[in-house]
């Protein structure tokens, strides 16, 4: 019986390592799996080709990839300029500022916007956002627009990374000392030169680590923005330009892949590259956190 | 003097501005959701599966969406927890002293967390071919497995790290070892496994990229793993695509089928969050 119930526990924690390792495993395969499907297209266009190039003839083999980085980039630096003042004037407000019962009721509701499935953020942008720009904004600055722009792109993805930015900037606010506070408003400080001159200051490392982690989930975002942003494979200019960001790329043209040689190894060299970036943006937000945390505690 | 306090008046109204445009963009995307879904909605929707001019604007319905977006929700999230229980004990319960190796197995989950369900679809669908698996029930359920292992490991961690060390303590005092030790830790964690879940499902219900490549889509409700499926985002996405306005009209109303089952699910998470911290002393 003694024998049987340590059997029992050896035997289930080498299945749960085993759990364990192949799960933590799918990291790698991913990674491997992505880069073994792009090497005929690493081996056909040199990196400068594929980055640098705007020219997109999958029936010639021509793959560049410059509009559609473009695209993302213009997306998601949009994106970053709207929502982190808001989110950080947010959170400064619900931690700093909001009555208690107030707090209660405002951290679950920037909680329901995280719920919410991206295709519906979609269907938000194109009925509320798309005629927005074309019949209030693009106006002022432009002839004529259709709505569907870089810039619809970029709202969507705001609010997408709004419950991400506060409830990570929100975390960071809590953890600030209470002395530090104390001993700057003793000094004569208002409420508010303390937030600019002391705690913003030493929230800083958090609040880049809440960028790098929105900017990759931005970064990443596919139905959402493929819904609003136009999708014309040229580099945007302005923010009433189209775009086409590198998940919609994928998204859209999966359908046709296997018929054309090379074009599903272009389209995996896309994914390879969300990846990676994603990958590296992730790992360094994850350690400004983890080492604030540590300091925190420690 | 004045101009210190203006300044602080000025910035405190901005707040109060940012934090009103913020929680209140919850409100503006699910009322629009409704005022445009709403009209649009009727027993039909939720009853039938689309039926032969359903695509130019005639009868039907989206049955066959909503059962397969369950059907892949569903799966995903059991299989999920098959393999994220044993993770979730094992790494707080086998990995005593192990400091280093543990922190790195978390950030892992964090960093597999913050990969996008694009990939994981285009990494399903490399699997599929390389399986020679076609579209169907099966692949979507795999690609979304893996986009929710993370979500689960990383929920039941943080559950699992708050009940209090004296109760494993006094389990392994009395002599249990440690397996049997994590059966009366999973008993204590039960509200939070349930929250998982529901996190879990609701994020796979809702997503579209990782089921794009992997389910494929189909008019009938899945009788087998090896059938395509349709699914609610998916179903969505096509109808709101389509020149028609009757069939526009009915993916504002998919989205609002959507949008309310996601917001019973966050609600009922939230209710279980509320209740398992009364339940603490």
């Amino acid at each position: 019986m003694q024998k049987l119930r340590l059997l029992t526990d050896k035997i289930i924690s080498k299945l749960m390592l085993l759990f364990t390792v192949a799960s933590v495993s799918v990291l790698f395969v991913i990674g491997i799996g992505l880069y073994y499907k792009s090497i005929p297209i690493l081996n056909k266009l040199s990196w400068g080709q594929l980055l640098g190039s705007s020219v997109w003839k999958p029936f010639k083999g021509l793959f560049g990839f410059f509009p559609y980085i473009m695209g993302t980039l213009w997306v998601t630096g949009i994106a970053i300029i709207i929502a982190l003042p808001l989110c950080i004037l947010t959170s400064l407000y619900i931690i700093e500022y909001a009555p208690s019962w107030l707090k209660r009721f405002l951290i679950p509701f920037v909680n329901l916007l995280s719920g919410i499935p991206p295709v519906i953020f979609g269907v938000w942008g194109v009925l509320f956002i798309i005629p927005l720009i074309q019949t209030y904004i693009a106006p002022h600055f432009v002839a004529y627009s259709t709505g569907y722009s870089v810039l619809a792109g970029g709202i969507v993805l705001a609010v997408m990374i709004f419950p991400l930015i506060v409830s990570i900037v929100n975390e960071v606010l809590r953890t600030m000392p209470q002395e530090l506070k104390d001993a700057s408003l003793a000094l004569g400080a208002t409420k508010w030169e303390t937030i600019k001159k002391v705690i913003l200051r030493k929230a800083l490392p958090g609040i880049i680590a809440a960028t790098v982690l929105a900017i990759s989930r931005a970064f990443g975002e596919t139905i959402a923005v493929l819904m609003v942003c136009g999708n014309n494979p040229v580099v945007p200019h302005s923010v009433f330009d189209t775009g086409y960001p590198l998940p919609a790329l994928i998204a859209n043209n999966y359908g046709d892949m296997m018929s054309i040689p090379l074009y599903d190894s272009a389209l995996m060299f896309a994914a390879l590259l969300l990846f990676a970036i994603i990958l590296i943006f992730n790992i360094i937000s994850r350690v400004i956190l983890t080492r604030l945390e540590r300091r925190m505690a420690g | 003097m004045t101009r210190r306090k203006l300044e602080e008046q000025f910035f405190k109204l901005l707040m109060i501005l940012a934090t009103i445009l913020v929680s209140g963009s919850f409100f503006l995307i699910v009322g629009t959701i409704f005022y445009k879904g709403v009209p649009y909605m009727n027993w039909d929707m939720i009853s039938k599966t689309p039926g032969g001019g359903f695509y130019i604007g005639k009868e039907g319905g989206v049955l066959n969406a909503i059962i397969g977006s369950m059907y892949i929700a569903g799966g995903a999230t059991i299989l999920g927890l098959f393999i994220s229980i044993p993770v979730a004990i094992f790494i707080n319960m086998y990995m005593d002293g192990k400091k280093f190796l543990l922190d790195t197995l978390r950030m892992v989950f964090d960093v597999l967390f913050g990969i996008p369900s694009i990939v994981y679809g285009a990494f399903g669908f490399l699997l599929m071919i390389y399986f020679g698996v076609r579209a169907s029930l099966l692949g979507g359920i795999i690609a979304v497995t893996l986009l929710v292992i993370p979500i689960l490991v990383r929920t039941l961690d943080e559950v699992i790290r708050t009940v209090p060390g004296e109760l494993r303590d006094a389990a392994l005092a009395l002599g249990s070892t440690r397996w049997e030790t994590a059966k009366v830790v999973l008993r204590a964690i039960k509200p939070g496994i349930y929250t998982a879940v529901l996190l879990s499902f609701g994020r796979a219900i809702g997503d579209v990229a990782s089921v794009l490549f992997t389910a494929g889509f189909s008019d009938n409700i899945p009788t087998s793993l090896h059938e395509p499926a349709a699914t609610l985002p998916l179903a969505i996405f096509f109808q709101l695509g389509s020149p028609v306005a009757e069939v526009q009209g009915r993916g504002y109303a998919s989205a609002l089928i959507l949008t309310i089952v996601v917001l019973v699910i966050t609600l009922l998470s939230e209710l279980l969050l509320k209740r398992s911290y009364k339940n603490k002393i």
